[in-house]
C-alpha cells in the first residue's frame, strides 16, 4: 500500500470541478484508492465521496492507494493534486 | 378560451405560443414490481441516454461558452456513474421491490439532502445538481426527452417564477413575454421585462398544471390579463390593439434625434439602464443620451469564478466605444441580498438586504474591488466612462473608496499602464445617504437616486413580498421629499443628480422631477423616447405655478 498526505492550497478547496478531474483521473487505475479528512475515508473514484468530504483550503487529506497498480497511481494522483489543489 | 389575471409589469399585447418553463419536480409514484432485473435494465437504458444527452450538452457548451464553464456537464456525467448512487438506487429496486422512479427519486432526495445539510455554502448549493441528474433520469424514463421544450421560436414564457440566473440564461430573442405566478413588482423577471420593453405580467392567478404549453396564447400587458386559446374575436381585437401599438411606437421614433428640452428651456439627460452588453442595441434604438446605470454585477453572475481584469476590461471597453464619447456610467459590483454568485461564498444571512452587500464586500474584499477598479480605469481611455458605488451610508465609507482609487492609479502609473480620469459619483439609496447628501456631495461628482432600495429601506417594506405591493406606495411622500431634497443639496455643491431606480421611468411623476431640477433620468431604453415626448410638451413654470 502507498501513501502521502497533502494540504490543500487552491482558495476554493476541493470544489466540484477539481472533485470531478481528481475522480477522472482516479479512474484510470485499478487499484483501490481513497481519500480521508480527519479520519474519514472515501472513495477516490466516486465523486459524491470525495465531494462529500467538502475539503476547504489550508485543510489536509491523506490519499492512500492499494493494489496492483499503486505505484503509478501514487505518482500520478500526487502530481496532480500538486498541479490543480 | 381562459382568461387569467395578473399584475402588469409592462404594457403592450404579445401574441404567441406558450413555454412553460418548470422547474421539473415530478411527482413518483411508488409502485411495486415483480421483475427487478428487466426494473434495472429500464435504469441502464436511461443512463446510457441521460449520459449521452450530457455529453453532447459538454460539446455544445464548450464551442459557445469554454471550459470552464462547460466542465459542469462533466461532473454531472461523474454524478450520473457515481458507484454509490448507482448502489443506492440498485439497492431499493432490488430490497423493496419497487419501480426504479422510486428508487431514483428517494435516492437523489437523499444525496442532496446529504449536501443541503453540509457546513459549506458551496456545498449546499450542489443539492441542486444531485436533483438536477435524478430529474434528467426521470425525465428519460417517462420518455419526456431530454431538455425542456426549447422551440426555438420566439413564445411567452409561463413560469412559477425566475430567478437572476435563470433569467441571464434565456436567449432573449425567443422571449414574447413573461407571465409568472409568483414575483412581484420589482421581482427581476419584471425589471428585465422593462429593459426588453416587453409586455409581461406577475402574480397571476393560474396554475403550471393546467397544460398550457404549446398552446396559443395573448398577454394584454397593459390590462394584466393572459388569453389562453383565444377565442376568434378575441384574436382578432388583440391583433387590431398591437397593430395600434406598434403604429404608436413608430411615432415614438419620429422623436428620435431631438433634444430633450421642455417649451420653457429646461434640459433633461435622457440615460438608458442596462444589464448586459446585449442590451446596447435597444440603447442605441432608442436614442439614449447616454447609459446612466450599467449594471456589473451581470459580468459576475454569468460567470463561475470571479471574472479577470482582463475579461472587465473588454466589456467596459466595449460599451465605451459603442457609446463614442456618450456618458457611461458603470455601477460596483452590487451583489449581495438578492443576488447571489456561488464562488463568493456569502453565508446565508436571515436579513440579506440590510447585509452583507454591494460596497461592503468591495471595501471588505479588496482584491476583488481592485480588480474591477483597475479595468474601469483602463477602459477610461476609450470613451467617457463615470463609475458609480452602490450602498453608501457615511463620509467614512467615501474615503475609503478614495484610497483604494488612488492606490490603484498609483500601481498603474508604475507598471505603465495606460488610463484614463473618469468621474466618480455614488448611488443615494439609503436614508442615511439622502440625510446627508448635503456633505456627500462635497466629496463626489454626481448623485444617482436608487429609488427602489431607497424606497425599500424607507418605507420598510421588502420589495421580494408580493403580499406587501399593497403597502408598497411608491410615490410616499417620503421618498418624493428626499429626492427633492438630493437634488437641492447637488446643486449647492456644483454636481449634477439623477434618477436611476424603476421611478425614473414613472411618467406620472417627469413633470414633478423636472421640477424639482432633477438633471438625468435613467430608465429602460423602451422608456426613454414616451418620457421625451413628454418633456418635450411640458412647461415647468407653468406646471409649478399650476400645482
Amino acid at each position: 500500500m502507498k501513501k502521502f498526505k497533502y494540504v490543500i492550497t487552491d482558495p476554493e478547496g476541493i470544489h466540484a470541478r477539481p472533485a470531478g478531474m481528481l475522480v477522472k483521473a482516479a479512474k484510470g487505475f485499478t487499484c483501490d484508492i481513497k481519500i480521508a479528512k480527519d479520519g474519514k475515508a472515501m472513495s477516490g473514484k466516486a465523486i459524491f465521496g470525495v465531494m462529500g468530504l467538502a475539503v476547504k483550503k489550508g485543510e489536509e487529506v491523506t490519499l492512500t492507494f492499494d493494489g496492483a497498480d499503486e505505484e503509478a497511481a501514487c505518482e500520478a494522483i500526487r502530481k496532480f493534486m500538486q498541479e490543480n489543489l | 378560451m381562459n382568461t387569467y389575471f395578473g399584475k402588469s409589469v409592462f404594457g403592450g399585447i404579445a401574441i404567441g405560443r406558450i413555454r412553460v418553463y418548470k422547474k421539473s419536480e415530478q411527482q413518483v409514484k411508488r409502485v411495486k414490481i415483480s421483475d427487478p432485473d428487466a426494473e434495472m435494465m429500464r435504469f441502464q437504458l436511461a443512463k446510457t441516454v441521460a449520459m449521452k444527452q450530457l455529453q453532447e450538452l459538454y460539446e455544445k457548451a464548450l464551442r459557445e461558452v469554454g471550459e470552464a464553464n462547460a466542465a459542469i456537464f462533466e461532473v454531472h456525467q461523474m454524478m450520473l456513474d457515481d458507484s454509490d448512487y448507482n448502489d443506492s438506487i440498485e439497492n431499493i429496486v432490488r430490497s423493496q421491490e419497487v419501480n426504479v422512479e422510486y428508487a431514483v427519486a428517494t435516492t437523489g432526495d437523499n444525496f442532496a439532502q446529504m449536501f443541503a445539510a453540509m457546513d459549506d455554502d458551496y456545498m449546499r448549493e450542489r443539492a441542486a445538481d444531485v436533483k438536477d441528474i435524478s430529474e434528467r433520469l426521470l425525465r428519460t424514463l417517462s420518455g419526456r426527452g431530454g431538455e425542456s421544450a426549447d422551440t426555438r421560436e420566439p413564445a411567452i414564457i409561463v413560469a412559477d417564477d425566475l430567478a437572476p440566473s435563470e433569467t441571464v440564461q434565456l436567449d432573449k430573442d425567443l422571449v414574447l413575454s413573461f407571465v409568472t405566478v409568483h414575483g412581484s413588482l420589482n421581482s427581476h423577471t419584471a425589471i428585465l421585462a422593462r429593459t426588453m420593453a416587453i409586455p409581461a405580467l406577475v402574480g397571476t392567478l393560474l396554475s403550471l398544471e393546467d397544460e398550457l404549453d404549446g398552446k396559443l396564447g395573448i398577454v394584454d400587458g397593459g390590462n394584466g390579463v393572459f388569453y389562453v386559446n383565444p377565442d376568434e374575436e378575441t384574436l382578432a381585437a388583440m391583433q387590431k390593439l398591437q397593430q395600434e401599438e406598434q403604429e404608436k411606437k413608430e411615432l415614438l421614433q419620429t422623436l428620435r434625434g431631438k433634444e430633450n428640452v421642455t417649451l420653457d428651456g429646461q434640459k433633461l439627460m435622457l440615460y438608458a439602464n442596462i444589464g448586459n452588453i446585449k442590451d446596447l442595441a435597444a440603447v442605441l434604438k432608442n436614442d439614449a443620451g447616454g447609459i446612466g446605470l450599467f449594471r456589473s454585477e451581470f459580468i459576475y453572475l454569468e460567470k463561475d469564478h470571479y471574472p479577470t481584469e482582463e475579461e472587465q476590461f473588454q466589456i467596459y471597453k466595449q460599451v465605451a466605444q459603442v457609446m463614442a464619447g456618450k456618458r457611461v456610467i458603470i455601477r460596483t459590483l452590487d451583489i449581495g441580498a438578492d443576488k447571489q454568485c456561488d464562488y463568493f461564498e456569502l453565508e446565508h444571512e436571515e436579513n440579506p438586504a440590510l447585509g452583507y452587500r454591494a460596497i461592503r464586500i468591495c471595501l471588505t474584499r479588496p482584491e476583488v474591488f481592485r480588480t474591477q477598479l483597475r479595468a474601469l480605469f483602463r477602459a477610461s481611455v476609450f470613451g467617457k466612462i463615470a463609475i458609480m458605488y452602490p450602498m453608501i451610508t457615511s463620509i467614512r465609507e467615501i474615503k475609503r473608496i478614495q484610497e483604494v482609487a488612488v492606490s490603484v492609479k498609483e500601481e498603474l502609473t508604475e507598471q505603465g499602464i495606460a488610463f484614463g480620469e473618469p468621474e466618480q459619483g455614488i448611488m443615494i439609496e439609503t436614508p442615511a445617504a439622502a440625510l446627508i447628501s448635503e456633505e456627500l456631495a462635497k466629496e463626489v461628482d454626481f448623485f444617482s437616486i436608487g429609488t427602489n432600495d431607497l424606497t425599500q429601506y424607507t418605507l420598510a417594506i421588502d420589495r421580494q413580498n408580493t403580499k406587501l405591493d399593497e403597502f408598497y406606495d411608491p410615490h410616499h411622500p417620503a421618498i418624493l421629499r428626499m429626492i427633492s431634497m438630493v437634488v437641492e443639496n447637488a446643486h449647492k455643491a456644483g454636481i449634477w443628480a439623477g434618477i436611476c431606480g424603476e421611478l425614473g421611468a414613472d411618467t406620472s411623476l417627469t413633470r414633478e422631477f423636472l421640477a424639482m431640477g432633477v438633471d438625468e433620468l435613467s430608465v429602460s431604453p423602451g422608456s426613454i423616447l414616451p418620457i421625451r415626448k413628454l418633456v418635450l410638451e411640458t412647461n415647468v413654470e407653468e406646471y409649478k405655478a399650476g400645482k
